[in-house]
């Protein structure tokens, strides 16, 4: 076969004197500039492209664009490898591979086409009504279906491109740059409005690049040129080729998806530039001229390759230079396929018939027969015949109504069919902004009806198929818009184009049959594989509703979405059960218009970008230190510091003792800090702490535990006085956000006569714990000006001076138990504050401690963690904190939820202490605990409660527990049970205090 | 009820399937019925099956302003659980999976109850504890609960980003093997075909404008299509609870709020077990056709507009990338929102109501569709006894006053934060 | 999308806020309040199918709240006013 033998000589808008070299199904091709894959494959005499869905049936390219339900391919190798892209869309470029998608072992000879012998047992619905035997069985037909379904194949390997979102406003955004959007983006970009112009294809024009028409006395795609130079020219006007509208949304927010460097080979593409950029689109107004797609006709084997839509013929005629078959008959009920007959002559393909269902005389057929062509009116194709290709077709003459036949049949020779049952206006956008959809008897198509948001349909999209009210209506459309937006500018000229006289259409939903009943095989959904048989079935199985029909039949639910098919589904559904196609309604048209990639609905918040991890000034110091991290909210925070060959274990028993002994430092600089001040401040500690604040000195720390207004524990921490009106509040890392947003709404929401003024200082200062008997004698090596002796800085207060020559405040509170200072400095500092007490503590032996260790330390001394010993159901009275509720306040947040029936109840579960009889044992956190003795073999088992703090303590040389237990603090001595997956362990409820209860050591 | 099997196929077959009967008929409304439910979804159908099957009621309409199965029923993505801490959810759940796991054969519908396992992904120690407690608690209670460490779950789940950049590191998980998906759509189906084949009267078409009160006493339904009497009248209109309750002059600790949703083009098969990360907001699984199921946060803010909209789908796409990197590369075909009815404790609202002979199935926040058949069970039999059954005595109204909320993540009074 | 108007800074992103629940609940007085009340206030909500007045939060922009009143089927914002204002008349 000679090279792509199916080209034109000339014509089209391709680029001859470049070709480009492409792999399909593992045979080289030759294309040009200017193919898509379809076009090229076309050109190359390659029919078979693809096996459907559920049959396996062969198929070929049935569009020219979005709406293709058949030509689907597994685009790339490797990890950009693409599944289901549609050939139609694919622009050919230097080393493209594609392959056919579900066949195997390949599109030739497809194993799987036995399930289209198997078609009679495999109806709509089937596996509704079978599969359910054995009683599990469904698992192991379900691997069968599962690998019998599906399309492509996902890359397993990361994403190796670049995605990117960018905002843009606009006075006007236009969907669809053919006729009528051009017109739009004239008129508005005129009179000085900031239009964005965004269309599917790599050029603009619509069908006017394969339309033979004039616009403005010249050939239309002259007037194309000179409209896309003028609007270059217009520095407010955007234009926005290969970008798919996607997404109407709220307030008119649009998506627009922009396909930067699909078109270039991956190899050649710009290492800068993504490979599609998702454009978020706010629009004051917009105009949607996104034209219309042509629809199937439904008759017996309407799916064989060689049966495309005539529109797309004609495109790939004239726009592709390729003729689309050697001999060809058109199907049609409408004028608009009299054009591909013409297109079709042009390029020297045979005509056999065009087959028009009308019976009456139309101007379109008289031309025809005029020119020679045979058109046999008030005829139908009534089946189609062919293995891998179309060999011949059937017609025969239709009765009045069009639901029978109304003569002998006869048989057409050709390889290529092509129909047209109208144009279905392309409504998706407009339905997903919420307008209500209408329904043109005339035309017999679904047009915009009410809007609901700022948008106006034009042209194509609103049921106007004629040229010259395409660009009346873009026009109108778009200087409306404009001057909706307040733009005064002048108005122009509408484009001009001779009015065509057409024909009315004759509605033909589905082809009557030769012979009774429902045994053929007419598809509706060539995507899914759904046949008109189907859709009969499904109503008279009573899934009448047309969401249910669609469900159940699976129509309308492919990639493809129903672009095609759904309008004919809903008029064969009409048809069976009596109703008209406007009362059966239409489903939901959902976004996206065309299926979004994931990688550019994130965009670039992947990898590092993807919730970015908060760090501390000290952080450098941590990962040169080979620290191990664990993530706390956005923190990463080190867990231990695994000194040579150490594991956690060790590396946490270790931390812990130098502690004890000796001196830790850890960086607590993620703690909440909020700065308070105003004359009301302590008002609102009275109000969101359980307990009192007025009392408290300047200069001295207290702790709180704060509630939300049902009595459960929200937060804890230390609040400190730094002057008279001016207070610092610390909250756990994982709640500094919420503690500070909580803050305020209680302020502007419901407090709104408090002078207070909340700045949140988290990231403002970094905080160095210094912990251990001996961190005195650190922070007198690492100097300071602050008087530290137990006299000069007693347990709970604060004082500013210098650390290591550095302003510090000096906060004299304990999470330890031991002896303990929080050295707060400037966050700038504090990378140097932590490596000079790091140098002067090497003396004293100190060591960094992870957040691990810290959490030992707390629970030996029995304080808990928010969070982590609480869950948000349970109250200061069930931690055995009663004594910081003060009651005698008036009120505060939680004080009357504390009150309500279930939370006095006897019996809640309350934090205890919990030690093992095996001392070496440690009891899992996240067990559950339950009576000594109790039998695990019948369940549910009866639980007490759950451990929530398990350690082993490295001072007391043995394991230590919490845990809540259902009126734990009345079990002190009693035995129960920690329930681990093989085993139990045996513990003592006691206190929690476990290590230096009088609290002496803390005092230092 | 003509039954359906692979002989019963075979044999329409072979008659092109012309003469299958009607799944269900499509019956007039009578002036009376002894029970009305109002919402023919999921928990609705089951209700009035289990009303006619368990407790001999079968003089029971169930009334749907559309289409069966429009509303969450066939909005939801399809996970099927029970995997709870709380002892009162543990039970009812464990109790509704068990009816899943007979409810093909139950209804003679093949409902496509997949159990495949649901994995939770943890992603740091404190994560691995909060599971190992429930998994713990889940196996006390009777159900399955396996808790895999890094290499259990990728050994199910290889394509999860186990690198060491990865920005939601695996720790392990909490596996429910006999968790799961079910095909939604056929469970309104289903249950429609077997309530229908028992006499209740299943009308779609027919939206409730009204409640009639008598006093303390709900009495009928103004409807679409004319005035309807009834001796109870049981409300399973999750999304919409607090609206159709309103018109009996009820006002409910719940929010309407719409939850997104969004599937994949079909792909060969490439996640077999359903996968969710509390850390990153996301959950996925892949249908029987091959698309990805996914989903993730609500709006948070109060709508009953059943639209998608694009914060939430573009944070969790982008989340599923950050647990999937090899996801990006693979298109989204269809997102939307649905209508959940959020309490303000995560838990369902089943029972009893101020006004008599008035029962509320609602509140079912994110995850209705796993309760269907045992809700149905429950609120039948709270129905037909006016009185909840011990499955549901916990899920009452009352809790809100009393303070014993069941608030299985401990998140307090916030509608969404469960 | 919604394009909130933050009475503060003008219309916004959605992303932008934080919604708040509904407005105008009053929080009972504690020592009068029974359990039903405080049930009330706490967790009940009106919920309506159409306009509701809620509170938002400018959240990472002037973090200031404010009242909305939005239709809650077609998302149309009718009004934002401060928590100092009553809620608007005629709405």
């Amino acid at each position: 076969m000679p090279p792509q033998p199916f080209r034109l000589p000339q014509g089209g808008r391709i680029d001859r004197s470049r070709s480009l070299a492409f792999t399909f199904n593992g045979r080289r091709y030759d294309g040009h500039p200017g193919d898509t894959l379809a076009s090229a494959l076309l050109a190359n005499g390659v029919a078979l492209v693809a096996r459907s869905f559920k049959y396996h049936r062969p198929r070929g390219v049935m569009s020219a664009g979005a709406e293709e339900a058949c030509a689907f391919v597994q685009l790339g190798e490797g990890a950009r490898s693409d599944p289901n892209c549609r050939a139609t869309q694919i622009e050919l470029f230097d080393g493209l591979t594609a392959a056919s998608l579900n066949c195997w072992p390949n599109v030739q000879l497809d194993f799987g086409v036995v399930s289209d012998r198997l078609h009679r047992l495999l109806p709509a619905g089937f596996y509704y009504k079978t599969f359910m035997w054995p009683r599990r069985g469904w698992l192991t037909y379900e691997k069968l279906i599962r690998r019998a379904a599906g399309l492509g194949r996902a890359p397993s390997e990361p994403d190796p491109d670049r995605y990117e979102k960018r905002f843009a406003h606009a006075d006007l955004l236009i969907a669809g740059g053919g006729p009528a959007g051009l017109a739009a983006a004239l008129a508005a970009g005129r009179t000085g409005a900031r239009v964005i112009l965004a269309d599917e294809n790599g050029e603009f024009g619509g069908q006017l690049l394969w339309r033979d028409a004039e616009i403005d006395g010249e050939p239309a795609l002259r007037w194309v040129e000179r409209s896309l130079a003028e609007l270059s020219s217009l520095p407010e006007v955007r234009l926005l080729p290969r970008s798919t509208v996607a997404g109407y949304y709220d307030h008119n927010f649009l998506t627009v998806l922009e396909r930067v460097t699909d078109h270039l080979s991956p190899f050649a593409a710009p290492t800068a530039t993504p490979r599609q950029r998702l454009w978020k689109v706010r629009a004051r107004q917009v105009v949607l001229a996104t034209g219309a797609i042509e629809r199937p006709l439904v008759f017996i084997n309407n799916d064989l390759p060689g049966i495309m839509l005539a529109g797309a013929a004609q495109a790939y005629i004239r726009r592709h230079a390729v003729r689309p078959g050697g001999r060809a008959v058109i199907f049609t009920n409408n004028d608009s396929a009299y054009e591909t007959v013409a297109a079709l002559s042009e390029a020297g393909v045979a005509i056999t018939a065009v087959i028009d269902a009308r019976a009456g005389d139309t101007a379109a057929a008289e031309a025809c027969l005029r020119r020679g062509i045979e058109v046999l009116r008030g005829h139908a194709v009534i089946d189609a015949s062919g293995g891998h290709a179309l060999r011949e077709v059937t017609v025969a003459p239709l009765d009045g109504s069009a639901t029978a036949l109304a003569g002998a049949a006869s048989t057409l020779r050709c390889d290529l069919l092509c129909v047209s049952g109208g144009w279905s206006p392309t409504v998706h956008l407009f339905s997903q902004s919420g307008g209500k959809l209408a329904f043109d008897a005339a035309s017999g198509c679904f047009i915009p009806g009410e809007s609901r948001q700022a948008e106006r349909s034009a042209g194509a999209a609103r049921g106007s198929f004629d040229l010259a009210a395409c660009l009346a209506e873009g026009h109108a459309a778009g200087l409306a818009a404009a001057r909706a937006a307040g733009f005064a500018g002048p108005d122009s000229p509408p484009p001009q184009a001779p009015a065509q006289a057409m024909s009315p259409i004759r509605p033909l939903w589905e082809v009557p049959s030769p012979h009774q009943g429902r045994r053929d095989r007419k598809f509706v959904d060539l995507q899914n594989d759904v046949t008109a048989a189907d859709i009969a079935l499904a109503a008279r199985e009573g899934y009448r509703s047309v969401e249910h029909t669609k469900r159940y039949t699976t129509a309308g639910m492919g990639v493809d979405q129903g672009k095609t098919g759904n309008l004919n589904t809903l008029a064969i559904l009409a048809g069976e059960t009596q109703g008209a196609i406007p009362a059966v309604g239409t489903t939901t048209f959902r976004p996206p218009y065309t299926p979004v990639t994931i990688g550019a609905l994130a965009g670039r918040g992947v990898g590092d970008f993807y919730d970015p991890v908060r760090k501390t000034p000290m952080s450098p110091w941590h990962e040169a230190r080979g620290a191990v991290f664990e993530p706390v909210g956005k923190w990463r925070r080190p867990l231990y510091y695994p000194g040579p060959g150490e594991g956690m274990e060790a590396a946490v028993r270790r931390e812990c003792l130098a502690v004890r002994n000796a001196v830790g430092l850890c960086d607590a600089s993620t703690l909440g800090k909020i700065d308070i001040k105003g004359r009301d401040a302590v008002t609102l500690l009275d109000r969101v702490y359980t307990n009192s604040w007025g009392s408290l000195a300047i200069g001295r720390c207290r702790y709180g535990l704060m509630l939300k207004d049902d009595g459960m524990v929200f937060d804890d921490g230390v609040t400190t006085r730094l002057g008279e009106r001016h207070y610092l509040m610390t909250t756990t890392s994982g709640h500094a956000e919420a503690v500070f947003g909580w803050l305020e709404e209680w302020l502007q929401c419901e407090w709104l006569g408090l002078d207070v003024y909340l700045t949140s200082v988290t990231t403002h200062w970094a905080t160095a714990m210094l912990a251990g008997p001996r961190a005195r004698e650190v922070l007198a090596a690492a100097g300071t000006d602050i008087d530290t002796s137990r006299a000069g800085s007693p347990y709970m207060t604060v004082r500013e001076g210098h650390v290591a020559g550095i302003p510090a405040r000096l906060f004299r509170v304990s999470f330890t138990g031991e002896l303990s200072f929080e050295i707060n400095v400037p966050a700038r500092y504090g990378l140097a504050l932590w490596e000079t007490l790091m140098a002067a503590g090497a003396a004293f032996g100190i060591e960094p401690i992870g957040t691990e260790a810290l959490h030992v330390l707390r629970a030996e001394k029995g304080y808990i963690v928010v969070g982590h010993d609480t869950d948000g159901t349970v109250t200061p009275y069930d931690l055995g904190m009663g004594w910081i509720v003060d009651q005698k306040k008036p009120d505060f947040i939680g004080k009357r939820g504390l009150r309500r029936s279930d939370l006095v109840r006897t019996g809640r579960r309350q934090l205890v202490g919990l030690l093992t009889d095996d001392p070496a044992q440690i009891i899992p956190e996240g067990s559950q605990i339950v009576r000594s003795g109790a039998s695990l073999a019948a369940t549910p088992v009866p639980m007490l409660g759950h451990v929530t703090s398990s350690y082993w303590s490295p001072a007391l040389q043995r394991s230590i527990a919490m845990a809540l237990i259902e009126g734990g603090q009345d079990r002190q001595g009693e035995a129960v049970e920690a329930v681990l997956p093989d085993r139990t362990l045996r513990a003592v409820i006691g206190t929690s205090r476990f290590y230096d209860p009088e609290g002496v050591r803390l005092h230092g | 009820m003509a039954r359906y099997s692979i002989f019963s196929l075979a044999r329409h077959a072979l008659r092109h399937h012309e003469d299958w009967p009607r799944a269900w008929r499509d019956p007039q409304p009578k002036p009376a019925y002894d029970v009305v439910i109002v919402g023919g979804g999921g928990h609705g159908l089951a209700t009035a099956y289990y009303l006619a099957k368990n407790h001999g009621i079968s003089n029971v309409a169930v009334l749907e302003k559309g289409w069966l199965g429009g509303g969450n029923t066939g909005r939801n993505t399809t996970i099927v659980r029970s995997n709870y801490l709380l002892p009162a959810n543990a039970r009812f759940y464990e109790h509704s999976l068990k009816l899943w796991e007979g409810l093909s054969r139950e209804l003679n519908y093949n409902v496509m109850f997949s159990q495949r396992g649901v994995l939770n992904l943890a992603h740091s120690d404190a994560q691995m504890d909060a599971y190992a407690r429930r998994g713990n608690a889940m196996r006390l209670n009777g159900i399955d609960a396996v808790l895999l460490d890094r290499d259990g779950v990728r050994d199910m789940v290889p394509q999860l980003d186990f690198s060491a950049a990865a920005r939601f590191p695996i720790r392990g998980g909490l596996l429910q093997p006999r968790g799961g998906t079910a095909r939604h759509d056929a469970v309104a189906w289903g249950f429609a075909r077997a309530a229908d084949a028992r006499g209740v009267d299943i009308i779609q078409n027919c939206e409730v404008t009204g409640i009639l009160r008598e006093g303390d006493r709900v009495t009928g339904v103004e409807t679409t299509r004319g005035t309807i009497r009834a001796g109870k009248i049981g409300l399973a209109v999750a999304g919409h609870t607090g609206h159709v309750a309103a018109m009996a002059g009820l006002r409910l600790p719940i929010e309407s709020h719409l939850l997104q949703a969004a599937v994949s083009e079909p792909l060969k098969p490439l996640l077999d077990t359903v996968v969710t990360s509390g850390a990153a907001h996301v959950y996925v699984s892949q249908s029987d056709k091959g698309e990805l199921v996914f989903g993730g946060d609500l709006d948070f803010y109060n709508s009953y507009a059943q639209r998608g909209n694009l914060p939430a789908i573009a944070s969790f796409t982008t989340a599923l990338i950050a647990l999937f990197p090899g996801f990006g590369r693979l298109r989204l075909m269809r997102h939307w929102g649905g209508v959940m009815d959020m309490t303000m404790d995560g838990s369902p609202i089943i029972g009893k109501t101020p006004l008599r002979n008035f029962y509320i199935d609602g509140g079912w926040c994110y995850g209705g569709f796993k309760a269907t058949p045992g809700s149905g069970w429950v609120f039948a039999h709270t129905i037909a006894n006016d009185a909840p059954h011990p499955l549901n005595e916990a899920f009452s109204l009352e809790r809100f006053a009393s303070g014993h909320v069941i608030d299985e993540r401990g998140a307090g009074p916030v509608p969404g934060a469960h | 999308m919604l394009l909130i108007p933050c009475p503060w800074c003008g219309p916004r992103e959605e992303g932008e806020f934080a919604p708040g629940g509904e407005g105008h609940i009053r929080r009972p007085e504690p020592q009068a309040a029974s359990d039903q009340d405080w049930a009330e206030y706490l967790y009940y909500r009106t919920n309506p199918k159409g306009l509701h007045f809620e509170r938002w939060v400018h959240a990472a922009g002037c973090r200031r709240w404010f009242n909305v009143a939005r239709d809650t089927v077609t998302h149309e914002i009718r009004a934002v006013y401060k928590m100092s204002e009553n809620r608007p008349e005629g709405l």
